[in-house]
């Protein structure tokens, strides 16, 4: 099997807020077509993480890499970047005074720049994947939050990224619509794209994930394939968080 | 107090001296509030940058304006622009009226652009959309549909403010009641009566935001 490119590769990254030191030298790494699930309990750091990859936190230092090249804000025309790293949130932030198909051709035609005949065609097209086609021009209000999230992540899929960060897609959700973006998100990783996932469903995470990335205080504290890092953890942290949640 | 039979005759007798009143009134409280908006939405917009010193100098406008009164304001643009270059009596009070109304505007776009989920903003500019894009695009139309409540109260209190321009003798309603009413030694019924069309100017203003605000309420249906 030819080797997967790398997406992301991150070293040595730290981040602090005032005093607080949340990230503690993280080093990582994104294959093509991987979902990375970054689990932890709160405060371990993993959102912080996720967000210094598509910068809405600025590192402090370290590198993050993405496809090779090696990303600072200073020098880089972040927006550019982004583009190519799509993020999807706890509370969806869809736009509200935007109906369901403006929220997804809002960026391809005022960023990409694309024909907005050719955007709406590709946003009818991501609306049938995500099961939303009848929605169309509903506005998010109308939409319970399954389907808002699920057209967030069309709206994130429109700009044809190389990757999509989730951070914590389905802990804002009624658990009975967390099944429906649970099985969206893993129809898009059946399909090849690359994942970062910050989440607390363990089952998801065994399930999906390629790569689980375990984070405590600020550290990366084990990662491991799916089947060793649930069956057989190393580290004694990682042992009493995986008996804490299975408690549940 | 004068006589229902006397009030009803004066009102209808003076009807088109008051009509052209009211359109000067009108006249000066649109280019007052549309000026204003511009120059509110201007301060706000350095007031949110992340630039210290223009949010600084909003802070100096907001202060200096809120800090006197209207008619300082409008005297001081009327004696003392006027000493430097000629500004026609119209537009001196227009402006002194959208500068004052400005500053009130500024700090209710302040409020509601501070008041979106800065999410909004994150989600935005995860999408690619360079920060002035995602403020036009995002940001600033739920901040102006949040203002409008706001905004027509203070569209409200500009139309009535206008009322000053009658000291640097602006023949608008006010100004023409108080005229006449001295003319005919008659000022109750003129002062009565200049209160009916200011009752019905603000009726059609409040309409106005009121069938706004409702259509602009869509994406809340």
């Amino acid at each position: 099997m030819e080797e997967q490119k790398t997406i992301v590769r991150i070293k040595k990254l730290n981040k602090s807020f005032g005093d607080l030191h949340v990230l503690k030298d993280i080093d990582m790494k994104v294959l093509e077509s991987d979902v990375v699930c970054l689990i932890g309990s709160s405060g371990s750091g993993k959102s912080t993480l996720l967000r210094c990859l598509n910068f809405l936190e600025k590192k402090d230092n370290g590198q993050i890499i993405i496809e090779g090249e090696e990303i600072n804000p200073g020098t880089q025309d972040i927006n550019k970047v982004r583009e190519k790293i799509g993020m999807v949130f706890q509370h969806f932030q869809l736009f509200p005074h935007m109906t369901v198909l403006e929220n997804i051709i809002e960026a391809p035609t005022h960023v990409r720049k694309i024909p907005k005949n050719q955007a709406v065609e590709e946003a009818k097209e991501l609306l049938v994947k995500v099961g939303l086609e009848d929605k169309t021009d509903v506005y998010p209000s109308k939409l319970s939050g399954g389907q808002q999230q699920r057209v967030a992540i069309a709206r994130a899929l429109a700009m044809k990224p190389d990757i999509l960060l989730f951070d914590e897609p389905t802990s804002a959700l009624d658990p009975e619509l967390v099944g429906e973006v649970l099985t969206t998100m893993k129809e898009l990783a059946e399909d090849g794209m690359t994942m970062v996932v910050v989440t607390h469903e363990m089952g998801f995470a065994r399930e999906v994930g390629d790569w689980i990335v375990f984070m405590h205080d600020g550290r990366i504290v084990e990662s491991a394939p799916p089947e060793v890092f649930f069956s057989n953890p190393r580290e004694e942290r990682t042992k009493e968080f995986l008996k804490t949640t299975s408690l549940k | 107090m004068p006589s229902f039979s006397h009030f009803f005759e004066t009102l209808t007798g003076s009807t088109n001296v008051f009509i052209d009143a009211m359109l000067l009134t009108l006249e000066l409280t649109a280019v007052s509030i549309l000026v204003g908006i511009v120059i509110g939405l201007f301060f706000a917009l350095l007031k949110i940058s992340n630039v210290k010193v223009l949010g600084y100098i909003s802070d100096i406008y907001v202060y200096l304006v809120r800090g006197t009164p209207l008619i300082v304001q409008i005297f001081i643009l009327y004696f003392g622009i006027s000493g430097i270059f000629l500004l026609p009596d119209f537009w001196a009070a227009a402006l002194a009226l959208a500068f004052h109304n400005g500053a009130y505007i500024a700090e209710i776009f302040r409020g509601t652009i501070q008041s979106i989920d800065q999410g909004q903003m994150e989600a935005a500019r995860s999408l690619g959309m360079p920060k002035s894009l995602a403020l036009r695009r995002i940001i600033l139309p739920q901040a102006f549909r949040r203002a409008l409540p706001p905004l027509g109260n203070q569209f409200i209190i500009g139309l009535k403010d206008s009322s000053l321009a009658a000291f640097i003798s602006m023949n608008e309603l006010f100004n023409v009641a108080t005229t006449l009413g001295s003319n005919n030694f008659d000022e109750m019924t003129y002062l009565l009566i200049v209160a009916v069309y200011y009752l019905i100017l603000v009726a059609i203003l409040t309409l106005l935001v009121n069938l706004f605000e409702k259509k602009l309420a869509v994406s809340d249906r």
